[in-house]
């Protein structure tokens, strides 16, 4: 202490401000406190701001897979012969189908699709065998109800492979000629399981909620308690006042990242093949980027019902709808293309997929930061302005 | 000869090991105007929501206008009206409107309702107000319309809590002389109030002091009592011993 | 029930009147039908290719050309080296890589057997999934037309193979509209239901009226009747809007009986507007109201069978299914509508229905208290 005491008197210019900086970190710092007193004291939005991150993660993680598995489908056996009887017991040995009943007529196959749980139909005509060994050709019905396009082509391809490996068992005896064996890979997800596509969008979609809805709604809970006016009469600077109010989120965002990580690592047995430093840089810029969006609705909004309202409709909505993890951007019409590029959501949800899943380094991300950063900044420079105006 | 519509015997009640209201006994006879003071945090307002039937006592009795708290608290209902510390009437609704719904929900007949509806407006003046929102009128208005419509189905007794906070002294003095109307017209009114001014208007006054009944008798006699030149000083003298308050 | 004609009367002015209310009970749910079924589009088209052609042959030319002319896929390149086409897949540019290894066309004539190789991004599982089933599609095809210029025209047959032919039903074309609205007017018909109702009631404690009504002599199920009968019609109403805007912007009109489905979203909001009403008992302001809602329609919907298909769910999940009365809702809407079930054919889960809503309503009308 004496030493950096002396400094002072030796370079004395310097000196009250250095000493002005150190008091006003410590207002800073108190400021800070009562911040984390507020948010820690309010036990129901605290249970939520941790407890969402998690239930989320378990949902997405383990109840929403891309896989198919477990269908359920009827068989309308009109052979009853051996072939049809193999086909139908690698059917059922397979995880993909679980065969529900089998039916007599078309009659009863109708009626059992229209009950809804049923996914699927398989008509083995009469004679399937002797067409087979006879006619050389024989025929099977797939009858999928398309409701869900993907779930039905998928399905149906699943129940032409059974039929293919049958085809090439029974002609085990002839080889076939001139046959093409595709080898098939699936890259960082072997077991298409859904966790890879949706922890980074989980990600994305509790910081958002945590940093904007929360910082818009407690600095405007301050300005409709009237605690606001207090503080601007205070001699603490109100940008302090804003810097003070975000930091805490900022923290709590971090702990929830941490907490999204481990459960992504130890439950969903997913790794983090990339640099862990990189993603929480990455995860850093988001929360500042969320950060100054909570700040600008605060300074725009003046009751906590509204600023809750936009935060939800303008903010939850459009990162659901356009940072891609739940809809698939290429798919959608070009305007809402375009309108996809300014949610700042999906730029963090790409590049937390890349350093995650990929295992890219800064090289292949360097783009995505780059506009995150600026749209940090923009919204940085319009908060400040209005929020300067609201002060005048 | 009196009859007593409000009868209380060692009415107790508990929030776990607090007990906001400690044995409270007291009599109110018909047509009285019965004052119920204390500081804050003293208890009135659970006495009288434990009255009004919006909350079961802990322990004692209690009848109102005949009816048991503990068991009859619907047909209570039917004999009193109640005017909260917060304005209750609907905002979005016109005067009309909630003169109309209260009205309706206590089972008065359309033809009463017309008729009692176009009363009141008369006796309040609000014939340019009739139509409006009650959200755009002056807090005063509010509050005598809430009043208005609490003894809208002549009720036998009306509780009132604070019915005067934040009005000021020409408002409430024609407020009181609504609750002097109503009086003459054999309605009792149970009061709550902080204005000591108020309390010389009571029949007869009582002060909570920390959940318990410290003192219950007619201004007069209560200043008599104390020495005190007015209310002011009595209130003084009973609340300022008090542990309890906000 | 002259009690509740004026509770009804009260009602009705006061939603009427808050134009917010309304806005959020008509606008958004049509703007939000118009808008999520062009964002929530998976069917898959255009998967993008990278060939890496290691061959140059005649051979893996028609290879090339044929999976190009499938209409599934896009052509990226076929000149990269492996290192390219894995950076290609780095950067989200392609989706799948189809090696095509050298010696391929000589091997396949001459050793009758021939590997490819196919890697594909996995991230988002569904894509890789119908990707990878179309190009294997695309080599079987071009494998039979291999074999089939190989061998001899009169010996077509000398192999017995079995023909698979598969129909799509209630949906031939494929189009994933037809899967989301039904079930997005679901979710609509649930929020507003639920969402309004519990802001509702929370709002009146809020403001201190509930008191007031308290004091007054109205029965418990008076004042629960005169909230539910409002929202009621008011879901009926949001409802007929959403099978408005599928006839006339998606062309989806119900294959099945409008009253058995009118029948079935009478229940249904019963169910829901209990549930609204059981949370208002719990809480005390309107955004704890909102927090609560959004936690559960949140769970409803990603469990409800909207977006993936609630038999590939862990068995764990497909029992909190069982709890969640949005995927009956959306199971039933697509029955009605697009199978054209009949009563028989959803009897269960109208039984199920039925019993959320008794459940939720005694529940609610139990926790409502007049005196606490």
């Amino acid at each position: 202490m004496p030493i950096i005491w002396t400094k002072y008197f030796m370079n004395w210019p310097a000196a009250p401000n250095a000493v002005n900086k150190l008091i006003d970190m410590k207002q800073i710092l108190i400021f800070i406190r009562k911040e984390f007193a507020h948010v820690l004291r309010d036990r129901k939005t605290l249970l939520i701001l941790f407890g969402m991150p998690i239930v989320q993660i378990l949902i997405f993680g383990f109840a929403l897979t891309s896989e198919v598995k477990d269908a359920r489908i009827v068989i309308m056996d009109q052979a009853k012969d051996a072939a049809s009887k193999q086909i139908i017991s690698k059917i059922a040995a397979s995880n993909y189908f679980e065969i529900d009943k089998t039916v007599r007529n078309s009659q009863e196959m109708k009626e059992a699709l229209k009950q809804g749980e049923i996914r699927l139909a398989v008509i083995f005509p009469a004679n399937f065998y002797d067409d087979l060994v006879h006619q050389n050709e024989a025929r099977i019905q797939i009858i999928a109800d398309a409701i869900d396009p993907n779930n039905a082509t998928t399905l149906t391809s699943y129940i032409n492979s059974i039929v293919q490996d049958y085809q090439m068992d029974f002609n085990k005896t002839n080889n076939i000629p001139y046959r093409i064996t595709p080898e098939l890979r699936f890259l960082y997800n072997p077991e298409l399981k859904g966790a890879p596509n949706y922890v980074p969008g989980v990600m994305a979609l509790v910081l958002m909620l945590v940093c904007v809805m929360m910082t818009a709604v407690s600095i405007v809970k301050e300005k409709e308690t009237g605690t606001m006016e207090i503080l601007l009469v205070s001699p603490f600077s109100p940008f302090k006042v804003i810097i003070a109010k975000a930091v805490p989120y900022l923290l709590l965002s971090l702990i929830n990242v941490v907490s999204i990580l481990l459960l992504s690592v130890f439950v969903l047995d997913l790794p983090i093949n990339g640099s862990v430093l990189l993603l929480f840089a990455e995860s850093i810029l988001f929360i500042i980027t969320c950060l100054t969006i909570g700040i600008f609705i605060s300074v725009k909004t003046n009751t906590m019902q509204v600023a809750m309202l936009i935060s939800l409709m303008g903010m939850m909505l459009p990162t659901i709808l356009f940072s891609g993890f739940m809809f698939p951007i290429e798919n959608m019409p070009v305007p809402l293309q375009i309108i996809s590029n300014i949610i700042p959501a999906k730029w963090y949800y790409i590049m937390v997929k890349d350093i995650m899943i990929k295992g890219l380094g800064f090289g292949a991300i360097w783009k995505e930061t780059l506009i995150l950063a600026a749209i940090t900044m923009v919204m940085l420079i319009i908060s400040l302005k209005s929020f300067k105006i609201r002060l005048s | 000869m009196s009859e007593a519509v409000i009868k209380t015997e060692k009415l107790t009640k508990r929030f776990g090991d607090f007990i906001a209201a400690n044995e409270i006994t007291f009599e109110v006879d018909k047509g009285e105007i019965f004052g119920f003071l204390g500081a804050n945090g003293a208890g009135k307002t659970t006495a009288m929501r434990m009255l009004c039937g919006l909350s079961t006592p802990s322990s004692g009795k209690a009848t109102i206008a005949g009816f048991d708290v503990y068991k009859q608290t619907e047909q209570i209902k039917k004999s009193i009206g109640y005017m909260s510390q917060k304005f209750s009437l609907y905002e979005d609704l016109t005067v009309l409107e909630n003169i109309k719904f209260f009205g309706g929900i206590y089972g008065l007949t359309n033809q009463q309702i017309k008729t009692k509806s176009e009363e009141l407006i008369n006796h309040l003046g609000l014939q340019q107000e009739a139509k409006k929102l009650v959200v755009s009128l002056p807090l005063g208005w509010k509050q005598k319309l809430s009043f208005s419509a609490a003894i809208l189905h002549e009720p036998k007794i009306v509780f009132l809590d604070e019915p005067t906070g934040g009005v000021d002294p020409v408002t409430r003095r024609q407020f009181w002389d609504l609750i002097y109307d109503a009086a003459d017209r054999g309605v009792t009114i149970f009061v709550t109030t902080h204005y000591m001014d108020e309390a010389e208007y009571c029949n007869r006054i009582s002060i909570m002091v920390d959940g318990v009944i410290k003192a219950l008798d007619t201004p007069r006699n209560l200043k008599d009592t104390f020495h005190a030149n007015n209310m002011d000083e009595v209130f003084y003298e009973l609340a300022r011993g008090a542990k309890r308050g906000e | 029930m002259r009690t509740i004609k004026f509770l009804l009367q009260k009602e009705f002015r006061q939603i009427f009147r808050n134009k917010a209310i309304l806005a959020m009970a008509i606008v958004v749910p049509v703007v939000q039908l118009l808008v999520l079924p062009l964002a929530a589009n998976y069917e898959v088209k255009s998967v993008s290719v990278a060939v890496i052609d290691n061959d140059h042959s005649s051979y893996s030319q028609k290879l090339i050309n044929k999976v190009t002319s499938s209409g599934y896929f896009k052509l990226t390149g076929y000149d990269f080296s492996f290192k390219q086409a894995y950076q290609l897949i780095e950067s989200d540019r392609a989706d799948l890589i189809l090696e095509i290894p050298q010696g391929f066309e000589r091997n396949l004539v001459r050793e009758n057997g021939q590997k490819l190789f196919v890697a594909v991004n996995a991230i988002n599982g569904t894509k890789a999934n119908l990707g990878s089933v179309y190009l294997l599609n695309v080599i079987q095809d071009f494998n039979s037309d291999v074999r089939l210029q190989f061998i001899q025209p009169g010996a077509l047959n000398w192999q017995p193979t079995i023909d698979v032919a598969s129909s799509n039903w209630y949906n031939p074309l494929l189009n994933y509209h037809v899967f989301m609205v039904p079930g997005i007017l679901a979710i609509l018909v649930t929020m507003i239901g639920g969402f309004l109702t519990a802001l509702n009631i929370v709002k009146e404690k809020e403001v201190g009226t509930i008191e007031q009504i308290n004091v007054t002599p109205i029965k418990k199920y008076h004042f629960i009747l005169g909230k539910l009968i409002p929202f009621w019609i008011l879901g009926n109403v949001v409802f007929t809007l959403g099978l408005i805007v599928a006839w006339l912007v998606y062309g989806i009109t119900p294959v099945g009986n409008l009253f058995l489905m009118y029948g079935f979203i009478a229940v249904y909001l019963l169910a829901v507007l209990g549930f609204g009403l059981l949370i208002s008992t719990f809480c005390d302001s309107q955004q704890q109201a909102m927090f609560v809602m959004f936690f559960f329609v949140m769970i409803f919907v990603l469990m409800g069978g909207l977006f993936t298909s609630i038999d590939s769910m862990p068995n764990w999940a497909k029992v909190v299914a069982r709890f969640n009365p949005v995927s009956y809702l959306i199971e039933v809407m697509r029955m009605i509508m697009l199978k054209g079930s009949g009563f028989k054919n959803i009897a269960p889960q109208l039984g199920y229905i039925t019993l959320f809503a008794l459940v939720f309503n005694s529940l609610a009308i139990y926790n409502y208290k007049k005196t606490s």
